[in-house]
This record gives C-alpha cells, structure tokens and sequence, in this order.
C-alpha cells in the first residue's frame, strides 16, 4: 500500500488538453474519489496513473517514486474496469489468478489467495465458470477479486458501477466500502454519479474542464461548495441559483429577491455578506431542503413566502415542489402532508442559515 | 332410402370438409411455409451441388469408355500405383505448409496494420490486398518470367551474391518451393483481412488488463490476442485448406505438375489424367479422393470452433 501524488499534471491531445495541470495528494488507505462530467478529465486521470495514458507534463508519484516513465505491469497497481474486461475465454479462477501466473507465483500461493478473495466476495461457487455464465454483478465482483489478489499498492476504479442497474448499483456500493473497510488499499474511484462518489468517498474530487474544482469531504463538499459547479454538481435534486442583491433597509442588511421578496439576512450571515458591495451581482444558493412548508413557529433566520407552486412531485417520503421566483426556477422540498398542489398557492420558507451567496459572474462562493 | 343418400352426401362433405381443413392446417403450418420459402434455394443447391456430386461418383464408377460399370475398380487402380500416393503426399505438404505460412505471414501483417494510425490504414490494406485481387492465372505469368532460370529477376539479383543460378522450376525440391511460395503470396492477404477483422474485435480494455496484470507484448498476443481469435483462425485455415488442397491454376501455369510429376496434386493430376489422359472416371476417381481427407479436417476443425462458441 501506498500514498499518491500528482503534481501538476497535464495531458494534451494535439491541440486538446484534458487535464490542465492537477495536484493531488492521495494518503496511505484513503479512498478517493474523483467526480465530474463527462468530458472533465477523470478518467484520463486515473488512466494516468495506471499508466495507461502518458502525461504530458507534471509527475506522477506512488509510494513517493515517480512513475511518469514506469509502464503499468511494474507499478503494483489493479484496477476495475467499467465493462469488466474480464478474459471470457478463462474460468473465474483463471481470470483472478492471471497476474500472478504471470508472475510466477507459487501455486499454492495462488490458490490461497484466490480462495480467500472468492470467499470475501462470495463468488466462491463461480470460480470454475467463464464470464458469460455470470451476471452483470457477479462478473463485477471478480473484476474486483481480480485486483484484489494481486495485493497491489493502489486500485484504481474506472466508473465500475455504471453498466449495472440502479438497484445493483447500490449493493455493489455498499459492497466496495465493505471490501475497502476490509483491506484498506489505497483507492482511486473515478464515477460521474454524485451519490456513489459522496457514499464511497473519503475525500471527493470534483473534476470540470480537466481542473480540480474542489477536494474535501463529502459533507464539506455539501455544505461548504467552494464554486457554483461544486455546489450544483452535488446533491440531487440540484442546488437552487436564484439572482438577487444585497440592500440596506433601516439598519439591517437585506437579501432582495424579488420586487416584492425580500429578507433580512440571520446576523451572522450579515456579518459576513456586509463588506460586498452592494452593486454586485449576486446569486443566492439554496438547497431544496432548506426551502420547506411554513411552519407556526419558526426558527431565527427562516424567513416565509408565498408562491403558486408549478408542478409538484410526490416521492414518498417528501414532496418536491417547482415554481418560478422571477423566472429563476426554483426546487423546495416539503411534507408529503403539507398539502401541495400543481397549479395552487402555497407558503414556503426558507432557512437562511444554510444559504449560500455566490458571485454570478466568477461562480464563486462568497 | 332418400334419408340413406341424404345422410351420404352429408358424410361425403363432412369428409371433403376435414380434408379441406387438414390441408389448410397443412399449408398454413409455419414449417410449411418455411418449406416452402426454401424450396429454391434447395432446387438450386441440388441443382449445382448435389447433381455434380452424385454424377462425378457416378462418373468414377465407370471404365475409361464410360461404358461399362466397374465399381471401386479405378480406385482400386489408384491404389497399386506410386504417382497417386505422391500425388496424396504432395497435396498434403502444399496444402498445409502454405496454409501454415499464409496464416503466419497474415497474422504478423495484420498485426502490423492494425497498429497503423486509422488515416493510413486504409491505403495499406488495399495495397496488401493486391495480391488476392489479381486473377491468380494472370499473376502467376508473371511470376512464372521471375523464376525464369536465364533472365530472370530472382537468379540475377542472387547473382550479385554469387549464388545461382537456380533452376526454380526445373529441380524438384525448388519447384515444390515456388509453388508453394506463389500460393502462400496468393493466400496471405486473405489471411490478413480476415485476421484484421478478428483483431479489431478484440476489446482494446482487454490488452490494457492484461499490461496492468504484468502481461508483455508477447503474453498479450499469447493470452489474449490468439485465444479471442482462436475460432477466426480455426474457420479461416479450413477454408484456406479447402481451398489450397483444390488448387489448380498456380501448379498447372508455374510446372504443369512437373518435373516427372513432382508437384501434382490432386487437381492438376486430375486434369492431367482425366481430361489429357481421356480417362474422365479415372479423373472423378482422382479429385473424388480429396473429399474424405478434406471431411476430416473439417470435422476436427469445426468440433473444437463449436465447443468454444459460447465462450464470448
């Protein structure tokens, strides 16, 4: 097992580049996620430190050597592959075992470690079937028994849950941290799904436009975004962007929203917001969760409106609610019991405390 | 009585009635129709496929006159002579040695284009595909001038080297080499595109498990690359066996089967015997003789292509 380290990586296609110089500092055991848009340079990412793509530019270092020149046989690493690239003309067993075969492992080695991965990832009955005898789940898990095995310094997860549906997605979630709880390797999981990247994460990187916006944990990601990107990318439904400004009114420092929407801001956030100017150009960002039913007795700094609701989706547990504050489309989320209704009027309120103010034009958080 | 005939009538229709129906449950069957559908494309097979078969036995039948039925005779005939066991081994040497070669040579060349970027790959494979193209009659006369043992381009290059000059088709051992190098030069390509396609349907995160599970270039090929394409291959030099053990036109044109009948095989012995040699059932006999051989690779071929093919 082993750190990684990426200094100031880059990779060029011709006249494309797909990485724009990235640092990133992976520790000993850590599971790190890097999350993005298709397109954003997360899997060139991590194919470079497989060693599967060449960098351009920058070094590349595991357990504190650089491997920019190193091919990928000889930097002890595995990885996972999105379609499995599992060698359908090898049993389960062979499948697992054909990198150490190639290393000239002891065969009594080999079976004990192939015996004991099978067991961890209870594939033990399959070991003597060929690939195309398995499911899509199945054959995830000896992709995973595959790297296992090889006891490699760092795995590498190449958006491994993608090719399953939803409900296996989230089983073979919960059975990569189990695995990862288990034997602690170094991980580097490359994903565009917010969620798994937020569950499995120790650390989440969020990748856009072959740049690191942001790396922190997934609840700092949450309630910290440091841009726009960051803090619409996470969390479903999506962050709410609603233009506004800052305004003196008597003393106290107002939100506006709207002509006729406009609140006083909590006093810590007065405190903080006071030094903008007030001509700035500003969006409010709030999360669905924080704009719910009003209640009689409200909390300090939660603030009450009335709006007619456009379309409402019941989900069960909550009620998801759509309507339009001057045209910006807005997301709330409220009690299935609260009485929401397509096309009806209805009071809403938002907790200000978890709001976020952003600059419209540079999209960062302010 | 009147009820008796009316009562027959009714049972008359009611039989023509269910024969109707039975008809047209007959006719309206799936298999039926199926049948059907079919019908000229086995009137078509029988007609091109099955009639020459059973006529050629019919044919090795007979005596030289075609007159008189003889049984196994004329290959009874075949067996107690010595040229038609030279003929059997020498159309087994060509047969597999150019078919190994052409495999070989079609498998490093596909090799080699496939690594080619895509813009220029185009242009190489049609250029390598030449060979194939050409009617084989017309690029054997050329060849044919190369191994000319006065002028020629292959005695006058060795020259310079001081070997030669070698008489290519005049010596036994150097005529059974040209031959079967003209037919390798004719076959590889074909060999190259079928492989090429095999190649390409190789997923490309395949080859980059295997580099990350330690592989080398040649574990790569070794592991991955031959057993994916293991049913192309096996489907491939069955029908280039097939095809190289029926050749003609590259002996007939290059050697005519000489020298002293040095490099027949089962084809050009064939024409030689039944067509010059006006012994048309001898001839039957002798091209006849190709099917069990052939059969035989085949099966072994195509058992081990149908075992693997619900690997993938």
């Amino acid at each position: 097992m082993a750190d990684v380290a990426l200094r100031k990586v880059v990779k060029r296609y011709d006249d494309v580049e797909a990485v724009r110089g990235i640092d990133l500092d992976i520790a000993d055991h850590e599971f790190i996620v890097l999350v993005g848009p298709s397109g954003c340079g997360k899997s060139t990412t991590l194919r470079m430190i497989a060693g599967l793509e060449d960098i351009s530019d920058g070094d590349i270092m595991i357990g504190g050597d650089i491997v920019n020149d190193v091919p990928p046989k000889d930097r002890d690493i595995a990885m996972v592959f999105q379609n499995y690239a599992l060698y359908p003309h090898m049993t389960v067993a062979e499948n697992m075992s054909f990198g150490l075969r190639l290393k000239h492992y002891p065969k009594a080695e080999i079976k004990a470690r192939v015996t004991e991965a099978a067991r961890l990832l209870d594939i033990t009955d399959l070991i003597d079937r060929k690939p195309k005898q398995l499911s899509g789940g199945q054959r995830q898990r000896v992709a995973m028994g595959r790297a296992i095995v090889r006891n490699p310094k760092v795995f590498l997860f190449d958006e491994p849950l993608s090719n399953l549906d939803a409900k296996l997605r989230v089983q073979m979630r919960i059975e990569i941290k189990k695995v990862h709880q288990k034997v602690r390797t170094t991980t580097v999981y490359v994903t565009h799904d917010q969620v798994e990247a937020m569950t499995l994460a120790d650390r989440v990187v969020v990748m856009n436009k072959g740049r690191i916006e942001q790396i922190g944990t997934p609840n700092e990601l949450y309630h910290k975004p440091a841009t726009r990107f960051v803090a619409g990318f996470i969390g479903s439904p999506a962050m709410n962007f609603i233009p506004c400004r800052l305004e003196d009114v008597g003393g106290t420092l107002q939100l506006r929203l709207t002509d006729r929407i406009a609140f006083p801001l909590p006093p810590a956030r007065a405190a903080r917001y006071n030094a903008l100017p007030r001509t700035e150009k500003l969006l409010l960002g709030i999360r669905p969760e924080h704009l719910t039913e009003s209640h009689a007795h409200l909390a300090p700094g939660v603030e009450t409106f009335d709006t007619v609701l456009d379309v409402t989706e019941p989900m069960g547990m909550e009620t998801l609610v759509y309507f339009g504050l001057d045209g910006a489309p807005v997301c709330g989320r409220v009690d299935p019991n609260a009485g929401a209704k397509d096309g009806a009027p209805m009071r809403l309120a938002m907790d200000l405390n978890n709001m976020h103010l952003l600059n419209e034009e540079t999209g960062v958080v302010l | 009585m009147a009820d008796v005939v009316v009562e027959q009538g009714q049972a008359v229709r009611a039989a023509r009635a269910r024969k109707q129906a039975s008809l047209r449950n007959v006719l309206g069957r799936k298999s039926t129709v199926a049948f059907f559908l079919t019908l000229p494309l086995i009137l078509l097979i029988a007609l091109l496929v099955l009639y020459p078969a059973v006529y050629s036995v019919h044919l090795a039948t007979l005596n030289k006159s075609m007159q008189k039925f003889v049984g196994f005779g004329n290959f009874l005939f075949l067996f107690k002579r010595d040229t038609f066991w030279m003929v059997v081994k020498q159309s087994c040497i060509f047969a597999v040695t150019a078919v190994f070669f052409k495999a070989l040579i079609g498998f490093i060349v596909a090799h080699f284009v496939h690594n080619i970027p895509a813009k220029g790959q185009r242009k190489w494979r049609g250029m390598l595909l030449v060979p194939w193209v050409i009617p084989p009659a017309m690029s054997t006369l050329a060849w044919l001038w190369l191994f000319d043992p006065s002028y020629s381009a292959f005695n006058y290059t060795l020259s310079f080297f001081g070997i030669g000059p070698i008489n290519w088709l005049g010596d036994n051992v150097w005529a059974r080499f040209s031959v079967i190098l003209v037919n390798i030069w004719y076959g590889a390509p074909f060999f190259m595109i079928m492989y090429l396609a095999a190649l390409k349907s190789v997923p490309d995160q395949l080859y980059e498990a295997a580099a990350i599970d330690g592989a080398n270039w040649w574990q790569k090929i070794w592991y991955v690359t031959l057993p994916m394409m293991r049913n192309i291959i096996a489907i491939t030099a069955l029908f280039s066996l097939i095809v190289t053990f029926a050749n003609f036109d590259i002996v007939r044109i290059l050697t005519s089967g000489g020298p002293l009948d040095q490099t027949h095989i089962f084809a050009t012995w064939a024409f030689k015997v039944g067509i010059e040699g006006s012994d048309i059932p001898l001839g039957a006999s002798v091209s006849l003789f190709m099917v069990p051989i052939l059969a035989i690779a085949a099966i072994f071929i195509l058992r081990d292509v149908s075992k693997r093919g619900n690997e993938a």
